[in-house]
C-alpha cells in the first residue's frame, strides 16, 4: 500500500527510554480505558446481576435455562429484545436506505447548480448538532393536540387536508418511521458529502462520450456514474449501518423506547441504569459488539484503502 | 439560440424545484423551532409558528363583531374607549363579556342587529382586548424564554415577571447567581464547556507525543503497537461503559469531570494517535534530521518543529472531537447524570420531567445548538473534513 520510508533517520535514535515516556501516557490511559473494559464486559456477561455469582444462578426452575449463557438467552430471546433487534433492522433497511439514497440523489442535483455551496451546507447543517437538538426540532414538528389548534406542522398540515390528526410518536404502527425520518434528516448530509466528492472524481470524458453516444441522463447515471462509484457507496453503506446498529439519542430523548420503538443500544442503557442489571446490560452490549465489528474491520480497511488513493 | 436557451432553462426547472424543495424540508423543522423559542410562551400553545407574524388572536373577531362601531383602534366611541384598561378589566373573561353584550345601551340591543358571538369568539374578543388596552400586552417576539431556559425557571409566568413582583421560585435569588442554578441552561453550558474543552486538548496532546514518537523516535515494537492502537478504533464505547462505571464507582470517580475526562481521552486517542502519525510521519526527513545535526533534542524538535506544523491536522481534529462531545448524551448521562448536567442531559431531562413546556424546550435546544452552528458556517471547511475521517471510529 505504501512504499514511504518509516524508519527513523539514525541520528534521531537517541535513549531507550525517552520514546515510551512519549508513548507511556496514551498506552496507559487506553489500557485503562477501553482495552481492559472491553474483556471485562465479556466476563461481566456471564454474571449475575451484581457481579457476583454466575448467571446461572437467576434461573428460575421450570423455566428455560441456558445456564452460565442465561444473559444471552434474555439478550437473544426476550420478547423485548426481539423487538428491538426488529425494530433496529427497520431502522437499518430505512435508515441506511434513506440517507444513502437521499445522498446520491443530492449530489446528483447539487452538481448541476451554482448554488451547490448553499444547498450542501443546509444539508449537512444538522450533522452539527447534537441528537437531542435534532430531537426536540422534531418532536415539536410531530406534536399531537388534542385540541382544536394543532401547534405541531405535521398536525396542522394534516387536519388543514381534512385528515384526522395523529399521534406521531405513540402510535405504534407509525412511531418507529417517524423517528427514521429524524435519523435521515441528520445523516443525509455526511452521505452526500462523500458521494459527492466520490461523484465529482468521475471522469468527465466517459459522461460527455456516452452523452454524445446519446445515452439519457437516467442511463449515464445508472450505467457509468453508479458502478464507478460503487466502492464509495459501499463504504458509505457500512458506516452507516454501523451507526444504526448504535442508535440511541434519538430513541431516548424522542420516546424513551415505549410504545414500540425499543432499540438494542437504548435497552442495553436500560437494563444498567435502570433495572440494574449488569450481567444482561453486558450480554446485550456483547452482542452488539458482534454484530458490529464485522462492519467495523470491513469499513476502517476500506476507508484507508480509500483516503490512500485519494 | 434563444429557443435552446429556454428549452435548457425548462429542463433545468426539475432539478430545481426538487433541490430547493428538499433544502426546505431540511431547513424549516429548524426555522419552526427557532420562531417558537423567540414567541411569548402564551402564544405558542395558541397557534402554530407560522401565525407568528399573522393579526393576534381575536383580531378578526374583534373587527366582525366590534369594529363597526368601536372602530379599528377602539377608541371610536369616547365614553366605552376599549382601550381603557379599567374598563377592560370588568370584562376580562368572555362569560363576563357575553353578559355585558347582552345588556341594553340606551334602550337598543347592544349589538343591534348583529349576531350575538359564541363562546369561544368572545373568549377571542375578550384576548384581544385585554392586548389591545395593555393589560395583557406581549410583543410578537421575546427574548424570555432564553432568560427562563438559562436561569433554570420552572413557573407558570416568566423569570422578569417572577423577580419583579418578588413571587420567585426558592432556589432562585433574581440575581446574576441564578445562572448558576444547577436547573439552568447556564450552568448546565458552563458544565458543557468544563467537560469539552478538556476532552479536547487531553486526547490530542498525548495523542501528539505518542504520533511523534510513532513516527520519529527508535523503539522495538514500534510497527505492531501502532497497529494495535489504530484496531483499538473499532471497540464501540458501549463496550466499556458497564465495567468502567463499576470502578469509577469504587474509586468515587461517577459523578466527577475527572471520570469523563479520562474516559474522553481514552476513546479519542486511537483516532487522534493514528491521524497525528499520519500526519507527523508524512513530514520531510530532512528537516528532522537537519534539527537533529543542529543538536535539537526530542522534547525541543517536538514543541518547536512538530507541533507548529501540524496545526492544520490539530484543527480538524480539535473541531471533530469538540463537537462529538459536546452533542453526545450516553457518556454524559452515564458518568455525571444529574450531579453535573451538561446541555444534552439538561435538556432530555426537561423533555421527561416538562410534557410540553415549548417555550422552554425550544430556547434550551436552541442554546445548545448555537455553538456547534458557530462552529460549522465559520469553520466549515475544517469541520467537514474532521466529521468525514472521524465518522468512522467507534
Amino acid at each position: 500500500m505504501t512504499t514511504k520510508d518509516y524508519r527513523v533517520p539514525t541520528i534521531m535514535k537517541q535513549g531507550k527510554v525517552a520514546p515510551w515516556l512519549y508513548v507511556g501516557p496514551a498506552l496507559l490511559i487506553m489500557a485503562g480505558i477501553i482495552v481492559y473494559p472491553a474483556f471485562n464486559t465479556f466476563l461481566l456477561s456471564f454474571k449475575n446481576a451484581d457481579a457476583t455469582q454466575s448467571a446461572a444462578t437467576a434461573c428460575v426452575a421450570g423455566e428455560s435455562c441456558w445456564g452460565v449463557l442465561e444473559n444471552f438467552r434474555y439478550a437473544l430471546t426476550s420478547p423485548i429484545m426481539l423487538s428491538a433487534f426488529r425494530n433496529n433492522l427497520l431502522w437499518m433497511i430505512l435508515m441506511v436506505g434513506g440517507t444513502v439514497g437521499m445522498g446520491l440523489l443530492i449530489a446528483v442535483l447539487t452538481d448541476r447548480v451554482k448554488y451547490e455551496a448553499l444547498a450542501k451546507a443546509l444539508i449537512f447543517m444538522p450533522m452539527a448538532i447534537s441528537f437531542v437538538g435534532a430531537g426536540i426540532i422534531w418532536k415539536f414538528v410531530y406534536t399531537y393536540g388534542t385540541g382544536q389548534v394543532q401547534i405541531g406542522m405535521l398536525n396542522a398540515i394534516i387536519t388543514s387536508l381534512g385528515a384526522e390528526p395523529v399521534s406521531w410518536l405513540s402510535e405504534p404502527a407509525i412511531n418507529n418511521f417517524a423517528l427514521i425520518i429524524v435519523g435521515v434528516w441528520m445523516w443525509t448530509g455526511f452521505c452526500m458529502t462523500i458521494l459527492s466528492a466520490s461523484l465529482k472524481s468521475v471522469p468527465t470524458e466517459i459522461l460527455e462520450a456516452a452523452r454524445v453516444d446519446g445515452a439519457t441522463e437516467w442511463r449515464v447515471f445508472w450505467k457509468i456514474m453508479v458502478p464507478i462509484i460503487m466502492p464509495t457507496i459501499a463504504v458509505v453503506v457500512t458506516t452507516m449501518v454501523i451507526n444504526v446498529l448504535k442508535i440511541f439519542d434519538i430513541v431516548y430523548v424522542m420516546t424513551g423506547g415505549n410504545f414500540g420503538t425499543e432499540v438494542i443500544a437504548n435497552r442495553m442503557y436500560g437494563e444498567m441504569y435502570v433495572s440494574h442489571q449488569s450481567g444482561r446490560s453486558a450480554a446485550i452490549a456483547v452482542v452488539l459488539i458482534l454484530l458490529t465489528i464485522p462492519f467495523m474491520i470491513w469499513n476502517v480497511r476500506r476507508f484507508r484503502e480509500q483516503e490512500a488513493i485519494r | 439560440m434563444t429557443a435552446d436557451r429556454f428549452k435548457k432553462v425548462l429542463g433545468g426547472l426539475p432539478t430545481h424545484a426538487v433541490l430547493i424543495g428538499l433544502c426546505l424540508i431540511w431547513l424549516i423543522p429548524t426555522i419552526g423551532l427557532l420562531v417558537t423559542s423567540l414567541r411569548p410562551f402564551q402564544d405558542i400553545n395558541q397557534s402554530g409558528w407560522w401565525t407568528a407574524l399573522s393579526p393576534p388572536r381575536g383580531a378578526e373577531e374583534y373587527s366582525q363583531t366590534c369594529g363597526s362601531c368601536h372602530g379599528s383602534d377602539g377608541k371610536a366611541i369616547a365614553t366605552a374607549d376599549l382601550t381603557d384598561a379599567e374598563l377592560i378589566t370588568k370584562y376580562s373573561r368572555s362569560i363576563k363579556l357575553l353578559a355585558m353584550l347582552k345588556q341594553e345601551v340606551e334602550g337598543q340591543p347592544h349589538l343591534e342587529d348583529a349576531p350575538m358571538p359564541d363562546q369561544q369568539r368572545a373568549a377571542d374578543i375578550a384576548d384581544y382586548l385585554k392586548r389591545i388596552s395593555g393589560i395583557e400586552a406581549r410583543p410578537r417576539f421575546t427574548l424570555s424564554n432564553y432568560v427562563d431556559a438559562m436561569m433554570g425557571y420552572r413557573g407558570r409566568t416568566t423569570y422578569a415577571q417572577d423577580c419583579a413582583t418578588g413571587e420567585q421560585a426558592l432556589d432562585l435569588t433574581c440575581t446574576a447567581s441564578d445562572l448558576l442554578n444547577p436547573r439552568g441552561m447556564g450552568r448546565a453550558f458552563l458544565n458543557s464547556l468544563l467537560v469539552a474543552i478538556p476532552c479536547t486538548i487531553l486526547p490530542i496532546l498525548f495523542a501528539a507525543f505518542a504520533g511523534y514518537a510513532f513516527s520519529w523516535l527508535h523503539f522495538r515494537g514500534r510497527m505492531w503497537l501502532f497497529a494495535l492502537l489504530v484496531g483499538l478504533q473499532i471497540v464501540p464505547l458501549q463496550m466499556t461503559l458497564i465495567p468502567i462505571s463499576r470502578v469509577y464507582a469504587q474509586l468515587g470517580l461517577n459523578g466527577t469531570f475527572v471520570g469523563i475526562w479520562l474516559f474522553h481521552t481514552g476513546f479519542g486517542l486511537p483516532y487522534a494517535i493514528y491521524l497525528m502519525r499520519n500526519f507527523l510521519g508524512s513530514l520531510p526527513r530532512d528537516l528532522f534530521e537537519s534539527a537533529y545535526l543542529d543538536g535539537a533534542s526530542h522534547w525541543t524538535a517536538f514543541w518547536r518543529l512538530a507541533l507548529p506544523l501540524s496545526v492544520p491536522a490539530i484543527a480538524s481534529l480539535a473541531i471533530f472531537q469538540f463537537l462529538w462531545i459536546w452533542n453526545d448524551l450516553l457518556v454524559a448521562l452515564v458518568f455525571l447524570g444529574g450531579q453535573k448536567p451538561v446541555l444534552t442531559y439538561q435538556i432530555s431531562n426537561m423533555v421527561s420531567s416538562l410534557g410540553a413546556g415549548w417555550h422552554l424546550l425550544t430556547a434550551a435546544a436552541f442554546l445548545s445548538m448555537a455553538l456547534p452552528m458557530i462552529v460549522f458556517f465559520s469553520l466549515q471547511r475544517y469541520f467537514v473534513r474532521g466529521m468525514l475521517a472521524g465518522a468512522v471510529k467507534g
